[in-house]
């Protein structure tokens, strides 16, 4: 450089504000691809509540339905299911439902609306696993001698109850999540919304 | 730069020489030939620890050439087709039962997904035993640390594409990893996702990264890794500085020309190698079921996840990791440190050029101790590895954390334990055992 040790002020201002004006145009140029990774309007257009009829449930079964590419599962709870529930709120990490993994209308004992018909989204809430169902007490399904039936995530053994509560010292956080769902009729529940007649 | 180092190439008189001449006057072709082949001197000791380098970039070749004609078959698409079956698992059993010669490059895809994390852990492992990340060759070993990062990307989005249970499953559980993360999390896993759940929209952005964008980082990152590695030179299995002993000429006098001599050993690596990939290729392309696991045979259903799952066999020391994380700390479930735990076991070897305070490097003139962690890291590695193929149990997951525990000790105690060994003394030149 012809002048040497002394600086143009006046030029290094201006290679500052082209560089601070290119690099905010670079950044700007990422949004149409970031925001291209979002989920599409389709995919946002696509959780529309589902109809499932419970009238053939008998007690003891479960059945699944799919709401937003998810498995909800409709459990027809039987009073000896029920009765474990209690027995199990201190082996339990959240026995009053407390965080907020169920509409308020579901937060109670039983975790639903009808003491004996369980809705609950049959994702572990640990990684995203479908949990399967161990309804048989004792360890006949591989499960401990004490176990009062139940689920286990098979990917990283979480365990639930009849209620979908998670036990304690397991990896997954929280209880199973339930639906916003809404008695159509005795025998007809509407999932992904909390309101008759939408 | 290498137009410094060599002279331009002076054409003979003849047609080919005068041609070479045009070219090398426009183009750096017989200086890079030079620094990287013909005059790159590699210690003249090594052993058959040095094959896996090599064996690496074949297993590169083998996976970008099968890769390109499998993508000329298969449909990313993971709509259900008239019989019920997504696309995109009918395509990849289109390829394996009707497209002539397609069942075999898928073969060799699959087993070379394999294949190229055997090589690539016996690469770093040889790594580990002579002291190859030490100064000056940290940011070799840096560039490779990404290197194997950006394999595991291209491996685990490669795996969703045949579209089957364990691809689904397996996708589903790591992107929920992202959730863990608080704040963002969920958010970071729908824009992962495109989608609530994987779906399409999952599938198609992971053929992307699989077949263009995790590619192209790949050879930029194994490009980078070569040309670090030719700038200070190769280390050897005695750990000691070749050009720290030049002849007149300014080569090492422990130096060998990289072309011919180690092309030509490189070449009986490749013969062994090709015989075991083929035989797998041929005889096993399941590998055991751990190569292809069998829920992959079943196309995905959202609404059931397989009684068993596990990652593909490369995964599962991190995966075991990831289970054995049990307890919430500081008020963050333990959900959010699996995914921590599983992460740093990833991440730590970047930091071993600067963990390893020993004044040697190679493991032959170090003491009990290293031999000692080394061979307990080797066998954790190796249990984690297994417990991860299991189910979960209550046995399990305690060893698993007890050898968590190790995992990370290993390294973050290295500053300290790789001190205090007994050393043998270094000799001032390579020895050929």
């Amino acid at each position: 450089m012809s002048n040497q040790g002394k600086m143009d002020c006046g030029r290094r201002r201006l290679i500052v504000a082209t560089a601070a004006v290119g690099g905010a145009g670079a950044v700007a140029a990422l949004v149409p691809f970031v925001s291209s990774l979002l989920p599409s309007e389709r995919a946002k257009a696509a959780g529309a509540p589902v109809e499932a009829d419970i009238g053939k449930l008998e007690a003891g079964q479960m059945m699944t339905v799919e709401w937003r590419g998810k498995p909800v599962w409709i459990i027809n709870r039987t009073p000896e299911m029920l009765g474990t529930l209690p027995k199990l709120d201190d082996q339990v990490a959240d026995p009053k439902s407390a965080v907020d993994m169920q509409p308020p209308y579901a937060q109670n004992e039983t975790r639903s609306i009808k003491k004996e018909f369980m809705v609950v989204i049959g994702i572990c809430t640990h990684l995203g696993c479908s949990p399967s169902s161990k309804f048989k007490a004792g360890a006949e399904e591989g499960m401990p001698a004490d176990w009062l039936g139940g689920f286990l995530c098979p990917c990283h053994g979480s365990t639930f109850d009849f209620a979908g509560r998670v036990f304690k010292a397991k990896p997954a956080p929280t209880n199973l999540e339930v639906p916003p769902h809404v008695y159509l009729s005795d025998t007809r529940i509407m999932i992904g919304e909390d309101k008759k007649g939408a | 730069m290498a137009a410094g180092k060599f002279e331009k190439y002076k054409s003979d008189g003849s047609v080919g020489g005068d041609a070479l001449e045009w070219v090398d006057a426009r183009f750096p072709a017989t200086s890079m030939y030079k620094e990287h082949l013909s005059e790159y001197y590699a210690p003249k000791n090594f052993n058959f620890w040095y094959f896996f380098g090599s064996l690496a970039l074949l297993v590169l070749v083998i996976q970008i050439v099968t890769g390109i004609f499998l993508v000329m078959h298969y449909k990313p698409d993971a709509a259900l087709n008239a019989s019920g079956v997504p696309v995109a698992f009918a395509s990849v059993e289109y390829i394996m039962r009707d497209v002539p010669g397609g069942w075999i490059i898928r073969y060799m895809h699959s087993t070379g997904a394999s294949a190229f994390f055997i090589v690539v852990y016996l690469h770093m492992f040889r790594g580990l035993l002579y002291g190859s990340y030490r100064k000056p060759r940290e940011l070799t070993w840096l560039f490779g640390c990404g290197i194997f990062l950006v394999l595991m990307g291209e491996a685990f989005f490669g795996y969703l594409l045949p579209w089957g249970q364990m691809s689904f499953w397996g996708a589903q559980v790591i992107v929920n990893l992202f959730s863990a993360i608080p704040v963002i999390g969920n958010d970071l896993s729908i824009l992962i996702r495109g989608d609530f759940v994987v779906g399409d929209a999952t599938l198609n952005r992971f053929f992307s990264f699989h077949v263009i964008a995790f590619p192209l980082i790949l050879i930029g990152l194994v490009a980078a890794h070569i040309l670090a590695l030719h700038e200070t030179g190769s280390n050897n299995p005695d750990g000691i500085e070749i050009k720290a002993n030049k002849d007149e000429n300014g080569i090492p006098r422990d130096g060998i020309p990289f072309h011919p001599y180690y092309t030509v050993k490189d070449i009986v690596g490749v013969v062994v190698f090709l015989m075991v990939f083929s035989a797998i290729m041929f005889f096993a392309p399941e590998g055991g079921g751990y190569f292809l696991e069998t829920p992959n045979f079943y196309p995905a259903d959202p609404l059931k996840t397989p009684p068993h799952i596990a990652p593909v066999w490369y995964f599962t020391p991190y995966y075991s990791i990831l289970r054995a994380m049990v307890w919430n700390f500081f008020g963050l479930p333990a959900k959010f440190w699996g995914v921590v735990g599983m992460g740093a076991s990833v991440v730590i070897f970047a930091f071993l050029p600067w963990l390893d305070r020993s004044p040697v490097k190679s493991i032959r003139y170090r003491g009990p101790i290293y031999k000692t962690m080394l061979t307990l890291f080797v066998i954790c590695f190796f249990i984690l590895g297994y417990l991860g193929t299991l189910s979960p149990s209550p046995m399990g997951e305690l060893i698993s954390q007890i050898c968590t525990v190790f995992y990370f000790g290993f390294f973050l105690a290295m500053p300290w334990w790789s001190r205090m060994d007994k050393f043998k003394p270094v000799p001032e030149r390579v020895t050929m055992k």
